[in-house]
């Protein structure tokens, strides 16, 4: 077969220029510079490049497709990957299929409206989202240090609950990749608990809208501090089993240690971060490094790996659920009595009880459902660290009840630049792998 | 509530030859587009060796005298966000770039952030604002024979015709 047919000619379903070119279309500078820039290398390393691909023969290459419909892809990521039999020469990862246009959107939607918006794009930890959205919205408002003390303390638990239940999916569609397909039921029984939570707390197992600017949308229920124990006393004895099913097991450790290598350098300068930029041995940790909500006054560790490989992505979310379980107890027990929303007539509905009986709080209810609360002008970037890495919110306001502009730097769509990177010069088999180890949100990443 | 919206001008700061503002309490300096990858690699010499984010924003209907520049930047059109993080002092750093409508391009910073490759593509896709010397200038999420740039202000955002409700076609 030549790589023709197999990577389809442009038909109806190609993406021109978006897709990889093959060998023969290429210069050798071409090729040098795209080992450098698709695979993004400094150029210092590209030009170190000895054993330059661009010597490979085209006839002894093939360039396939990998996905949009890969199960292993965790949803619509296509990656083209030219071989040579079973080693990955060149990869190249095309994106945009679950584009949705979800920034434009933004722009239509009041901010009362928009944390619907903004929690369908990673809709594995959708409190992160809104969180980040919320605090971002708020520091437009100048309330940020307005926020009751319960409130915060309510946004970290949700936060680290959230990070626990996306871990634990990570946990489960990494075992289901590698093939410990017992895994994938242990990994997804655990985050149900979590999402059992979530439901009794906001009503939906996902994209919750419950972290609102001002606040959060109701009060826990009664009875959460038992649900909660629940779920924390129940962990530790399915994490130490997740230790004898993987950590501990050779095969498991045969599968991912020195797969998909990064080392810092690159990860900084390709600004991936999380658990992949922690990986290499840079301890950054936004919740510690600048901290916000009252993340300085609880006690964690943050996890740090030494090889970048696989492994250490693997070990590194395993162990930050342990570290959430922590922070967890420690809300518990820092939990304060009070408001769980600012009481500002401008920015968040009236009680119900209060539109029973007054007039002003029926005006201000029917305000803030039809125009949304105004924001000053101004822009304004804030940036958490959610499961995946830095999520950041740049809000341009002018004045209206809608953002100017709102865009979401997506944790995902930074990292999966470094797959190329850590591909290069792997085997096939072990691109799955590289990608889960990445724990890629196709929603986030095409938006 | 606060009501500073412009904090205090304060003309006199200055960081890497471009001037300084403050908005809520973030570090913003102002380049052009003829300094701009000077800048930058003066950020990076001071240890801002990290780009988190490089998007970019459509002023098209958004009042001039409400841009909060500072007096000797002009406001256009487009306008390029970067933030920098510096690892070692645990800082944040906002970089903003006016960009001409008749003159839709800048230098690429990827030479210097290889992490930006994408989200420039990004920009490029959305904004139509070009990105000289980029390795791969082509659309990231739009479909590659896509007419138009979406989060242009001047691009509609469509609707979804409905069957029987005399909708516009």
């Amino acid at each position: 077969m030549t790589s023709d047919l197999i990577a389809g000619t442009p038909a109806a379903t190609g993406e021109g220029p978006q897709e990889m070119r093959s060998r023969s279309e290429l210069t050798a500078k071409e090729v040098l510079r795209e080992v450098g820039s698709v695979l993004r290398m400094s150029e210092k390393a590209a030009s170190e490049l000895t054993s330059s691909p661009v010597e490979n023969d085209e006839e002894q290459t093939m360039i396939i497709n990998m996905g949009p419909q890969h199960p292993s892809t965790h949803g619509v990521l296509r990656l083209m990957l030219e071989l040579q039999g079973e080693k990955v020469l060149r990869c190249k990862p095309i994106i945009g299929y679950l584009h949705t246009g979800m920034e434009k959107q933004a722009e239509e939607l009041t901010f009362m409206q928009g944390g619907t918006n903004v929690t369908r794009m990673d809709y594995v930890s959708p409190l992160n989202n809104e969180l980040v959205f919320s605090l971002a919205v708020e520091k437009l408002l100048g309330i940020d240090g307005d926020i009751p003390e319960r409130a915060t303390w309510m946004r970290m638990l949700l936060s680290e609950l959230n990070r626990m239940s996306s871990h634990l999916l990570f946990m489960a569609t990494n075992g289901m990749d590698m093939g410990a397909v017992s895994m994938m039921i242990y990994g997804w029984r655990e985050r149900e608990e979590v999402l059992r939570f979530f439901q009794k707390v906001t009503g939906l197992r996902m994209n919750h809208n419950f972290i609102r600017p001002g606040g959060l949308a109701a009060d826990l229920p009664a009875g959460w501090r038992d649900d909660v124990l629940t779920i924390l006393e129940g962990l530790p004895s399915r994490l130490a089993e997740y230790d004898i099913l993987m950590t501990n097991q050779p095969i498991w450790r045969e599968r991912l240690q020195g797969v998909g290598v990064i080392t810092a350098e690159e990860a900084v300068a390709l600004g991936a971060s999380g658990p992949i930029l922690r990986s290499t041995g840079v301890a950054w940790d936004l919740r510690r490094d600048l901290p916000y909500l009252k993340y300085k006054e609880v006690e964690f560790d943050v996890i740090v790996g030494s090889y970048g490989d696989s492994f250490d992505r693997y070990a590194i979310r395993l162990n930050e659920i342990r570290e959430s379980m922590k922070i967890v107890y420690q809300v518990l027990d820092k939990m304060p009595s009070g408001d769980y929303r600012i009481q500002d007539k401008k920015v968040t509905p009236p009680p119900r009880a209060r539109i029973d009986e007054s007039m002003e709080a029926l005006i201000h209810h029917f305000k803030i459902f039809t125009e949304g609360f105004k924001v000053p002008e101004g822009e304004v970037y804030v940036g958490i660290e959610s499961p995946r890495g830095e999520i950041g919110c740049y809000i341009v306001s002018d004045g209206s009840p809608k953002p100017y502009r709102l865009h979401m730097r997506a944790p995902s769509f930074v990292n999966i630049q470094a797959l190329p990177h850590m591909m290069r010069d792997g085997l096939i088999a072990d691109a799955v792998a590289v990608i889960s180890s990445i724990d890629p949100v196709l929603g986030e990443v095409d938006r | 509530m606060s009501d500073e919206v412009v904090d205090s001008p304060a003309p006199a700061e200055q960081l890497y030859g471009c001037v300084v503002t403050y908005s809520r309490g973030e570090k913003v300096i102002h380049a052009s587009r003829g300094n701009y990858i000077a800048t930058l690699k003066k950020a990076i010499d001071d240890s801002f060796t990290m780009c988190t984010d490089l998007t970019a924003v459509d002023f098209l209907t958004y009042a001039l005298t409400n841009r909060q520049l500072p007096s000797d930047i002009s406001g256009e059109r487009f306008e390029i966000v970067l933030n920098l993080i510096s690892l070692e002092r645990r800082e944040r750093l906002r970089l903003r770039v006016q960009i001409a409508e008749s003159e839709a391009t800048i230098p690429t910073a990827f030479d210097l952030f290889p992490g930006t490759e994408a989200m420039e593509r990004e920009v490029f896709d959305m904004f139509g604002i070009e990105f000289e010397g980029h390795p791969d200038p082509s659309r990231i999420l739009m479909p590659e024979d896509w007419e138009g740039h979406p989060l242009r202000k001047d691009f509609s955002v469509g609707r979804i015709p409905v069957q029987f409700k005399g909708a516009p076609s």
